[in-house]
């Protein structure tokens, strides 16, 4: 079981293990596990060996080694690697590698990680289930009945099948926290504009956000190290300095700390009984741990949903419109006869029935006549929901709530239900609208042994604050310790 | 049967090439004419994943283009998406400016081509930045459909400038033209090399007539795509003739039939209407949410404004004051732009010979740049050189002649205007030396010596040239003064 960051570090430090031992040991897991779970799209056994090499030569020479020496990682496949196809699960991408490393992979080289392949999705990051890959469906290593979540299902999964210790998703309205939710780990949404986007392949750019996936808080905050910070080659990065965020995980004192519970989520309809419970057990051990809990409301809260089920499919129609046969990826055979008709039939060939669907709902959003009655008011209502954070933030230092209205629900549920898949980020789309971070972490198991996740979200750039807060209630708890049978 | 009275109605929508080093957002050369796709980077082929990133210097040329034509440059400014498929726009959308511009509403004063005494108003309406896409070759000889895109111009930085619809006739169309292109080459904002694609012209046309008192306008045609002067003069002599026909055929009017966008086919010399398809676009315009509002403070228009210097006609009256050359002259230099007004400002003060200086750079250097293909900025011969070089010849140390030996020898090779006369062997020639020189020609040259003598002195220029044979340096001016004396004292 490979379910330790931290621990791949001691035992190469230690002598007890070199890189290339462990990087077999993740590969090898790899193999066992991926015709049960599917979490990858791409694997390559020799360059990440020979990146685990470099790192011994480099230990053995006594060279200054990175952060993260030998420690096996998984990337979502909707970050650009230069040395591995990147497809964003898509027919539209099959095989498309890109003449560049994502600015996130470029750090995590830097750090001497090894990058052991990448993790399936949801086709564009467009999904809640990882069901919508053109790669395969992903599984829920806890219940392969289940969907493990999405879109950074793959990411969830590779985590939780002990696969890696470390994963990266995205998360552009709950694509990590909700599939950590579902899978037992934690993942964390940074603040938008914390980590450079250079190399993520956009699926909504004011609303994407890279992210750690891993078991514990401490562990994310070891990634978090590594990929967060200004980067001038993406504008709406932000030019702020960057703490040691694994320093935020030291204490677990949360006296003076204010949390602040969303009134009516625990009496929403349509969530879980066990959710509920979660919730409510998460409440009574902050407050345990000295924090003070306090109602808060999110008046605009109903709209989360509607709001960026406008704003995310009007940017993706944008863009997605660069695939279109002409330049890389999927076109059309010989049959197409002229111009018009090759992007016709590359876009129908390439694009799975969800990607076409937020295309054409992004489209009709955006076009003559009806930008104002939908685009333009999402975009007022989303300054709305950004006021709402901004004053329930001046009252309170975090807020917790359910990551999703119930624990992951099986496959094939709701693939032909676009609305009651859209609900699923219910919880979560707030964060992203309002650009603040959040965090997913496990807060129990339903009767059938399904984890449940608890959110956490905070100011802007306090991701310090969820990591403290996150590791505290990990102290005080063992469900991030609790594996799936396999 | 006679035509009813009519008013056209033009306005112009020029795109004017930025003179950036680099892309508007990433760092690839903006250099033109180098091979196919070798201009390019993730950024601006629009690879998954790429964002864009603002070139400042852009932002900077555009406002001083703005300030020069008399725009407002709000405080803020932001970026949209105009969204249409092309194969070579590789985002499948353009990064431009829909409503909120960085230049509105300026205006442009002309000449009246009608009446050289009076001037005419034209409307700016905004200037608004974007970037320029591909260009796709389409070779279909031989019934083949094969087509080849070359995006090394994918973008570059384009100021594009909409008029308002203020101009009555072509010839009002081109000295707004002409005007908008020596405002931007003279701020350097622009190279406006047409025949490179950094000037283009889009015009909007349509006829106004009065029939008993009623105003009947016709169908408004944009003519895209235009980029020579010429060509834009007669696109809209050929649309008003060709919509007062279609109007009296077919009756179509702006109400019946809106506007239309037509092409220009240069060969044959008519307009021609564009594919139904190209003409209901819906842009479906957004904020670009990879690029953050921009916004600009007042304090730093104001100091571009300081730095805009003089107009152009100031420039072309100072320079007829200050050195008294002629109007001809002082607007053929600065029709070259700003930086050749100052190389030649450079080298007139510091020769103080301002009409040997104008006709110098209007001869030598402007032909030698022509042939090198370079720019001023760029040029071998520094204007503190060239200024030296004038200085030697009204001194009399270098002849014209010699001084254009040294000018060639430091355009090709460099260096300095010594070390260039020292390597072409020009030495001075001592007097004494240059009198047994003139001595041996009087008396080879008896005829020369009598006519002198019978009061013709122009006769001694054939000892010019002779002396010059034995040895390059002479002198002509001493030749001529030397057997100028001897044969007196003979
Ligand atoms: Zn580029």
């Amino acid at each position: 079981m490979l379910d330790s960051a931290l621990e791949v570090l001691r035992l190469q430090a230690a002598g007890e293990a070199s890189a290339v031992e462990i990087a077999e040991r993740a590969l090898d897991a790899i193999e066992a596990s991926q015709s049960t779970h599917n979490a990858y799209t791409h694997v390559d056994r020799e360059s990440a060996v020979a990146a685990a090499k470099s790192v011994d030569a480099k230990r053995a020479a006594g060279q200054p080694l990175g952060a993260l020496a030998g420690v096996p990682i998984a990337v979502k496949d909707v970050l650009c690697t230069s040395d591995m196809p990147t497809t964003c699960s898509s027919e539209m991408l099959r095989g498309f590698r890109p003449p560049y490393d994502a600015t996130v992979v470029g750090k995590l080289r830097a750090a001497d990680a090894v990058i052991v392949g990448k993790t399936n999705m949801d086709e564009f990051a467009m999904g809640a289930s990882t069901e919508t890959s053109a790669f395969g469906i992903t599984k829920n290593p806890w219940d392969t009945s289940r969907t493990p979540g999405g879109s950074s299902g793959g990411a969830a999964a590779a985590v939780a099948a002990g696969t890696v210790p470390l994963s990266l998703g995205t998360d552009t309205g709950g694509s990590i926290r909700q599939p950590a939710a579902f899978c037992g780990v934690t993942g964390l949404k940074p603040t938008y504009g914390r980590v450079s986007r250079y190399g993520l392949v956009a699926f909504a750019s004011s609303l994407d956000q890279i992210g750690p996936m891993a078991w514990s808080a401490d562990e994310c905050a070891l990634l978090m190290n590594v990929i967060a910070g200004f980067e001038p080659r993406d504008s709406t990065s932000l030019d702020q300095a960057v703490p040691d965020f694994t320093l935020a995980t030291e204490s677990n004192d949360l006296r003076g700390v204010r949390i602040g519970v969303l009134r009516e989520s625990a009496q929403a309809e349509g969530i879980d009984e066990s959710i509920r419970n979660a919730v409510k057990h998460a409440i009574g051990v902050f407050a345990e741990l000295g924090a003070e809990i306090v109602d808060v409301d999110l008046p605009h809260r109903e709209y989360w949903v509607p709001t960026y089920y406008v704003i995310a499919p009007s940017e993706a129609s944008s863009n997605l419109s660069r695939y279109d046969g002409a330049h890389y990826g999927h076109r059309a055979g010989a049959e197409a006869k002229d111009l018009v008709s090759m992007y016709c039939r590359s876009r129908a060939e390439g694009f799975g029935a969800e990607v076409k669907r937020r295309i054409m709902i992004g489209t009709y959003a955006l076009s003559e006549g009806y930008a104002d009655e939908y685009y333009n008011k999402a975009l007022k209502v989303r300054r709305l929901i950004r006021g709402d954070y901004d004053a329930a933030f001046s009252q309170v230092d975090l807020m917790l709530g359910p990551v999703t209205p119930t624990p992951a629900f099986p496959l094939g549920d709701k693939i032909d239900d676009p609305i009651q898949m859209y609900l699923c980020d219910l919880f979560t789309v707030g964060a992203n609208l309002a650009g603040v971070p959040a965090i997913s972490l496990p807060g129990g198991f339903d009767p059938s042994g399904l984890p449940i996740g608890i959110q956490l979200q905070a100011p802007t750039l306090e991701e310090s604050r969820l990591l403290f807060a996150a590791s505290a209630f990990q102290s005080a708890t063992d469900y991030h310790t609790q594996r799936p049978n396999q | 049967m006679s035509q009813l009275p009519t008013t056209t109605i033009i306005g112009l929508e020029v795109h004017v090439q930025l003179k950036t080093a680099t892309k508007l957002f990433c760092g690839c050369s903006t250099k033109f004419g180098s091979p196919p796709n070798t201009q390019v980077c993730p950024v601006c082929l629009g690879l998954p994943g790429a964002l864009p990133v603002i070139n400042e210097h852009a932002i900077e040329l555009a406002i001083r283009a703005g300030l020069a034509i008399n725009c407002d440059i709000p405080p803020l400014t932001k970026w949209d998406r105009k969204q249409y498929f092309y194969p070579d726009l590789p985002k499948g959308y353009q990064i431009s400016q829909f409503d909120l511009p960085i230049c509105a509403d300026g205006c442009l004063e002309i000449v009246d081509p009608a009446d050289a005494d009076a001037t005419r108003r034209i409307g700016i309406t905004r200037a608004h930045l974007e970037e320029d896409a591909g260009k796709s070759m389409h070779d279909e000889a031989a019934g083949r459909a094969d087509s080849r895109i070359d995006l090394n111009r994918c973008g570059t930085p384009l100021l594009e400038i909409v008029s308002e619809p203020d101009l009555r006739t072509a010839e009002e169309a081109l000295a707004y033209l002409t005007k908008l292109k020596e405002i931007m080459t003279h701020l350097g904002v622009s190279d406006c090399e047409m025949q490179e694609g950094s000037l283009r012209v889009d015009a909007n046309v349509n006829l106004h007539i009065d029939k008993h008192g009623q105003r009947i306008a016709t169908p408004i045609v944009e003519v895209k795509n235009m980029n020579s002067f010429r060509n834009v003069v007669a696109a809209l002599h050929f649309e008003v003739d060709r919509q007062y026909a279609e109007w009296e055929e077919t009756g179509h009017t702006i109400e019946t039939h809106g506007k239309r966008t037509f092409g220009w086919d240069d060969v044959k010399g008519v307009t021609y209407p564009q594919r139904e398809k190209e003409e209901s676009a819906d842009y479906r315009y957004f904020p670009c949410p990879d690029l953050l509002p921009i916004r600009i403070p007042s304090e730093r228009v104001e100091e571009i404004r300081g730095s805009l210097g003089e107009t152009p006609e100031e420039t072309r009256e100072r320079l007829q004051s200050q050195y008294g050359i002629k109007a001809y002259d002082a607007d053929v230099i600065v029709s070259q732009g700003r930086a050749m007004v100052e190389y030649f400002d450079a080298v007139a003060m510091a020769s103080g010979e301002g009409k040997r200086a104008s006709s110098w750079i209007q001869q030598d250097v402007m032909r030698t740049l022509k042939e090198q293909g370079g720019d001023i900025e760029s040029f071998g011969v520094t204007a503190e050189q060239l200024a030296q070089l004038l200085s030697k010849v009204s001194s009399g140390e270098l002849t014209n002649d010699r001084a254009r030996d040294v000018f060639k020898h430091l355009s090709e090779n460099g260096g300095d205007v010594d070390q260039a006369i020292k390597a072409l062997g020009i030495e001075a020639v001592d007097d004494s030396e240059m009198e047994t020189l003139v001595k041996e020609l009087l008396t080879a040259n008896p005829k020369v010596v009598d006519d002198v003598k019978n009061g013709n002195q122009k006769a001694v220029g054939s000892l010019i040239g002779q002396a010059r044979g034995k040895n390059p340096n002479a002198n002509p001016q001493k030749v001529r003064e030397i057997a100028l004396r001897l044969i007196e004292q003979a």
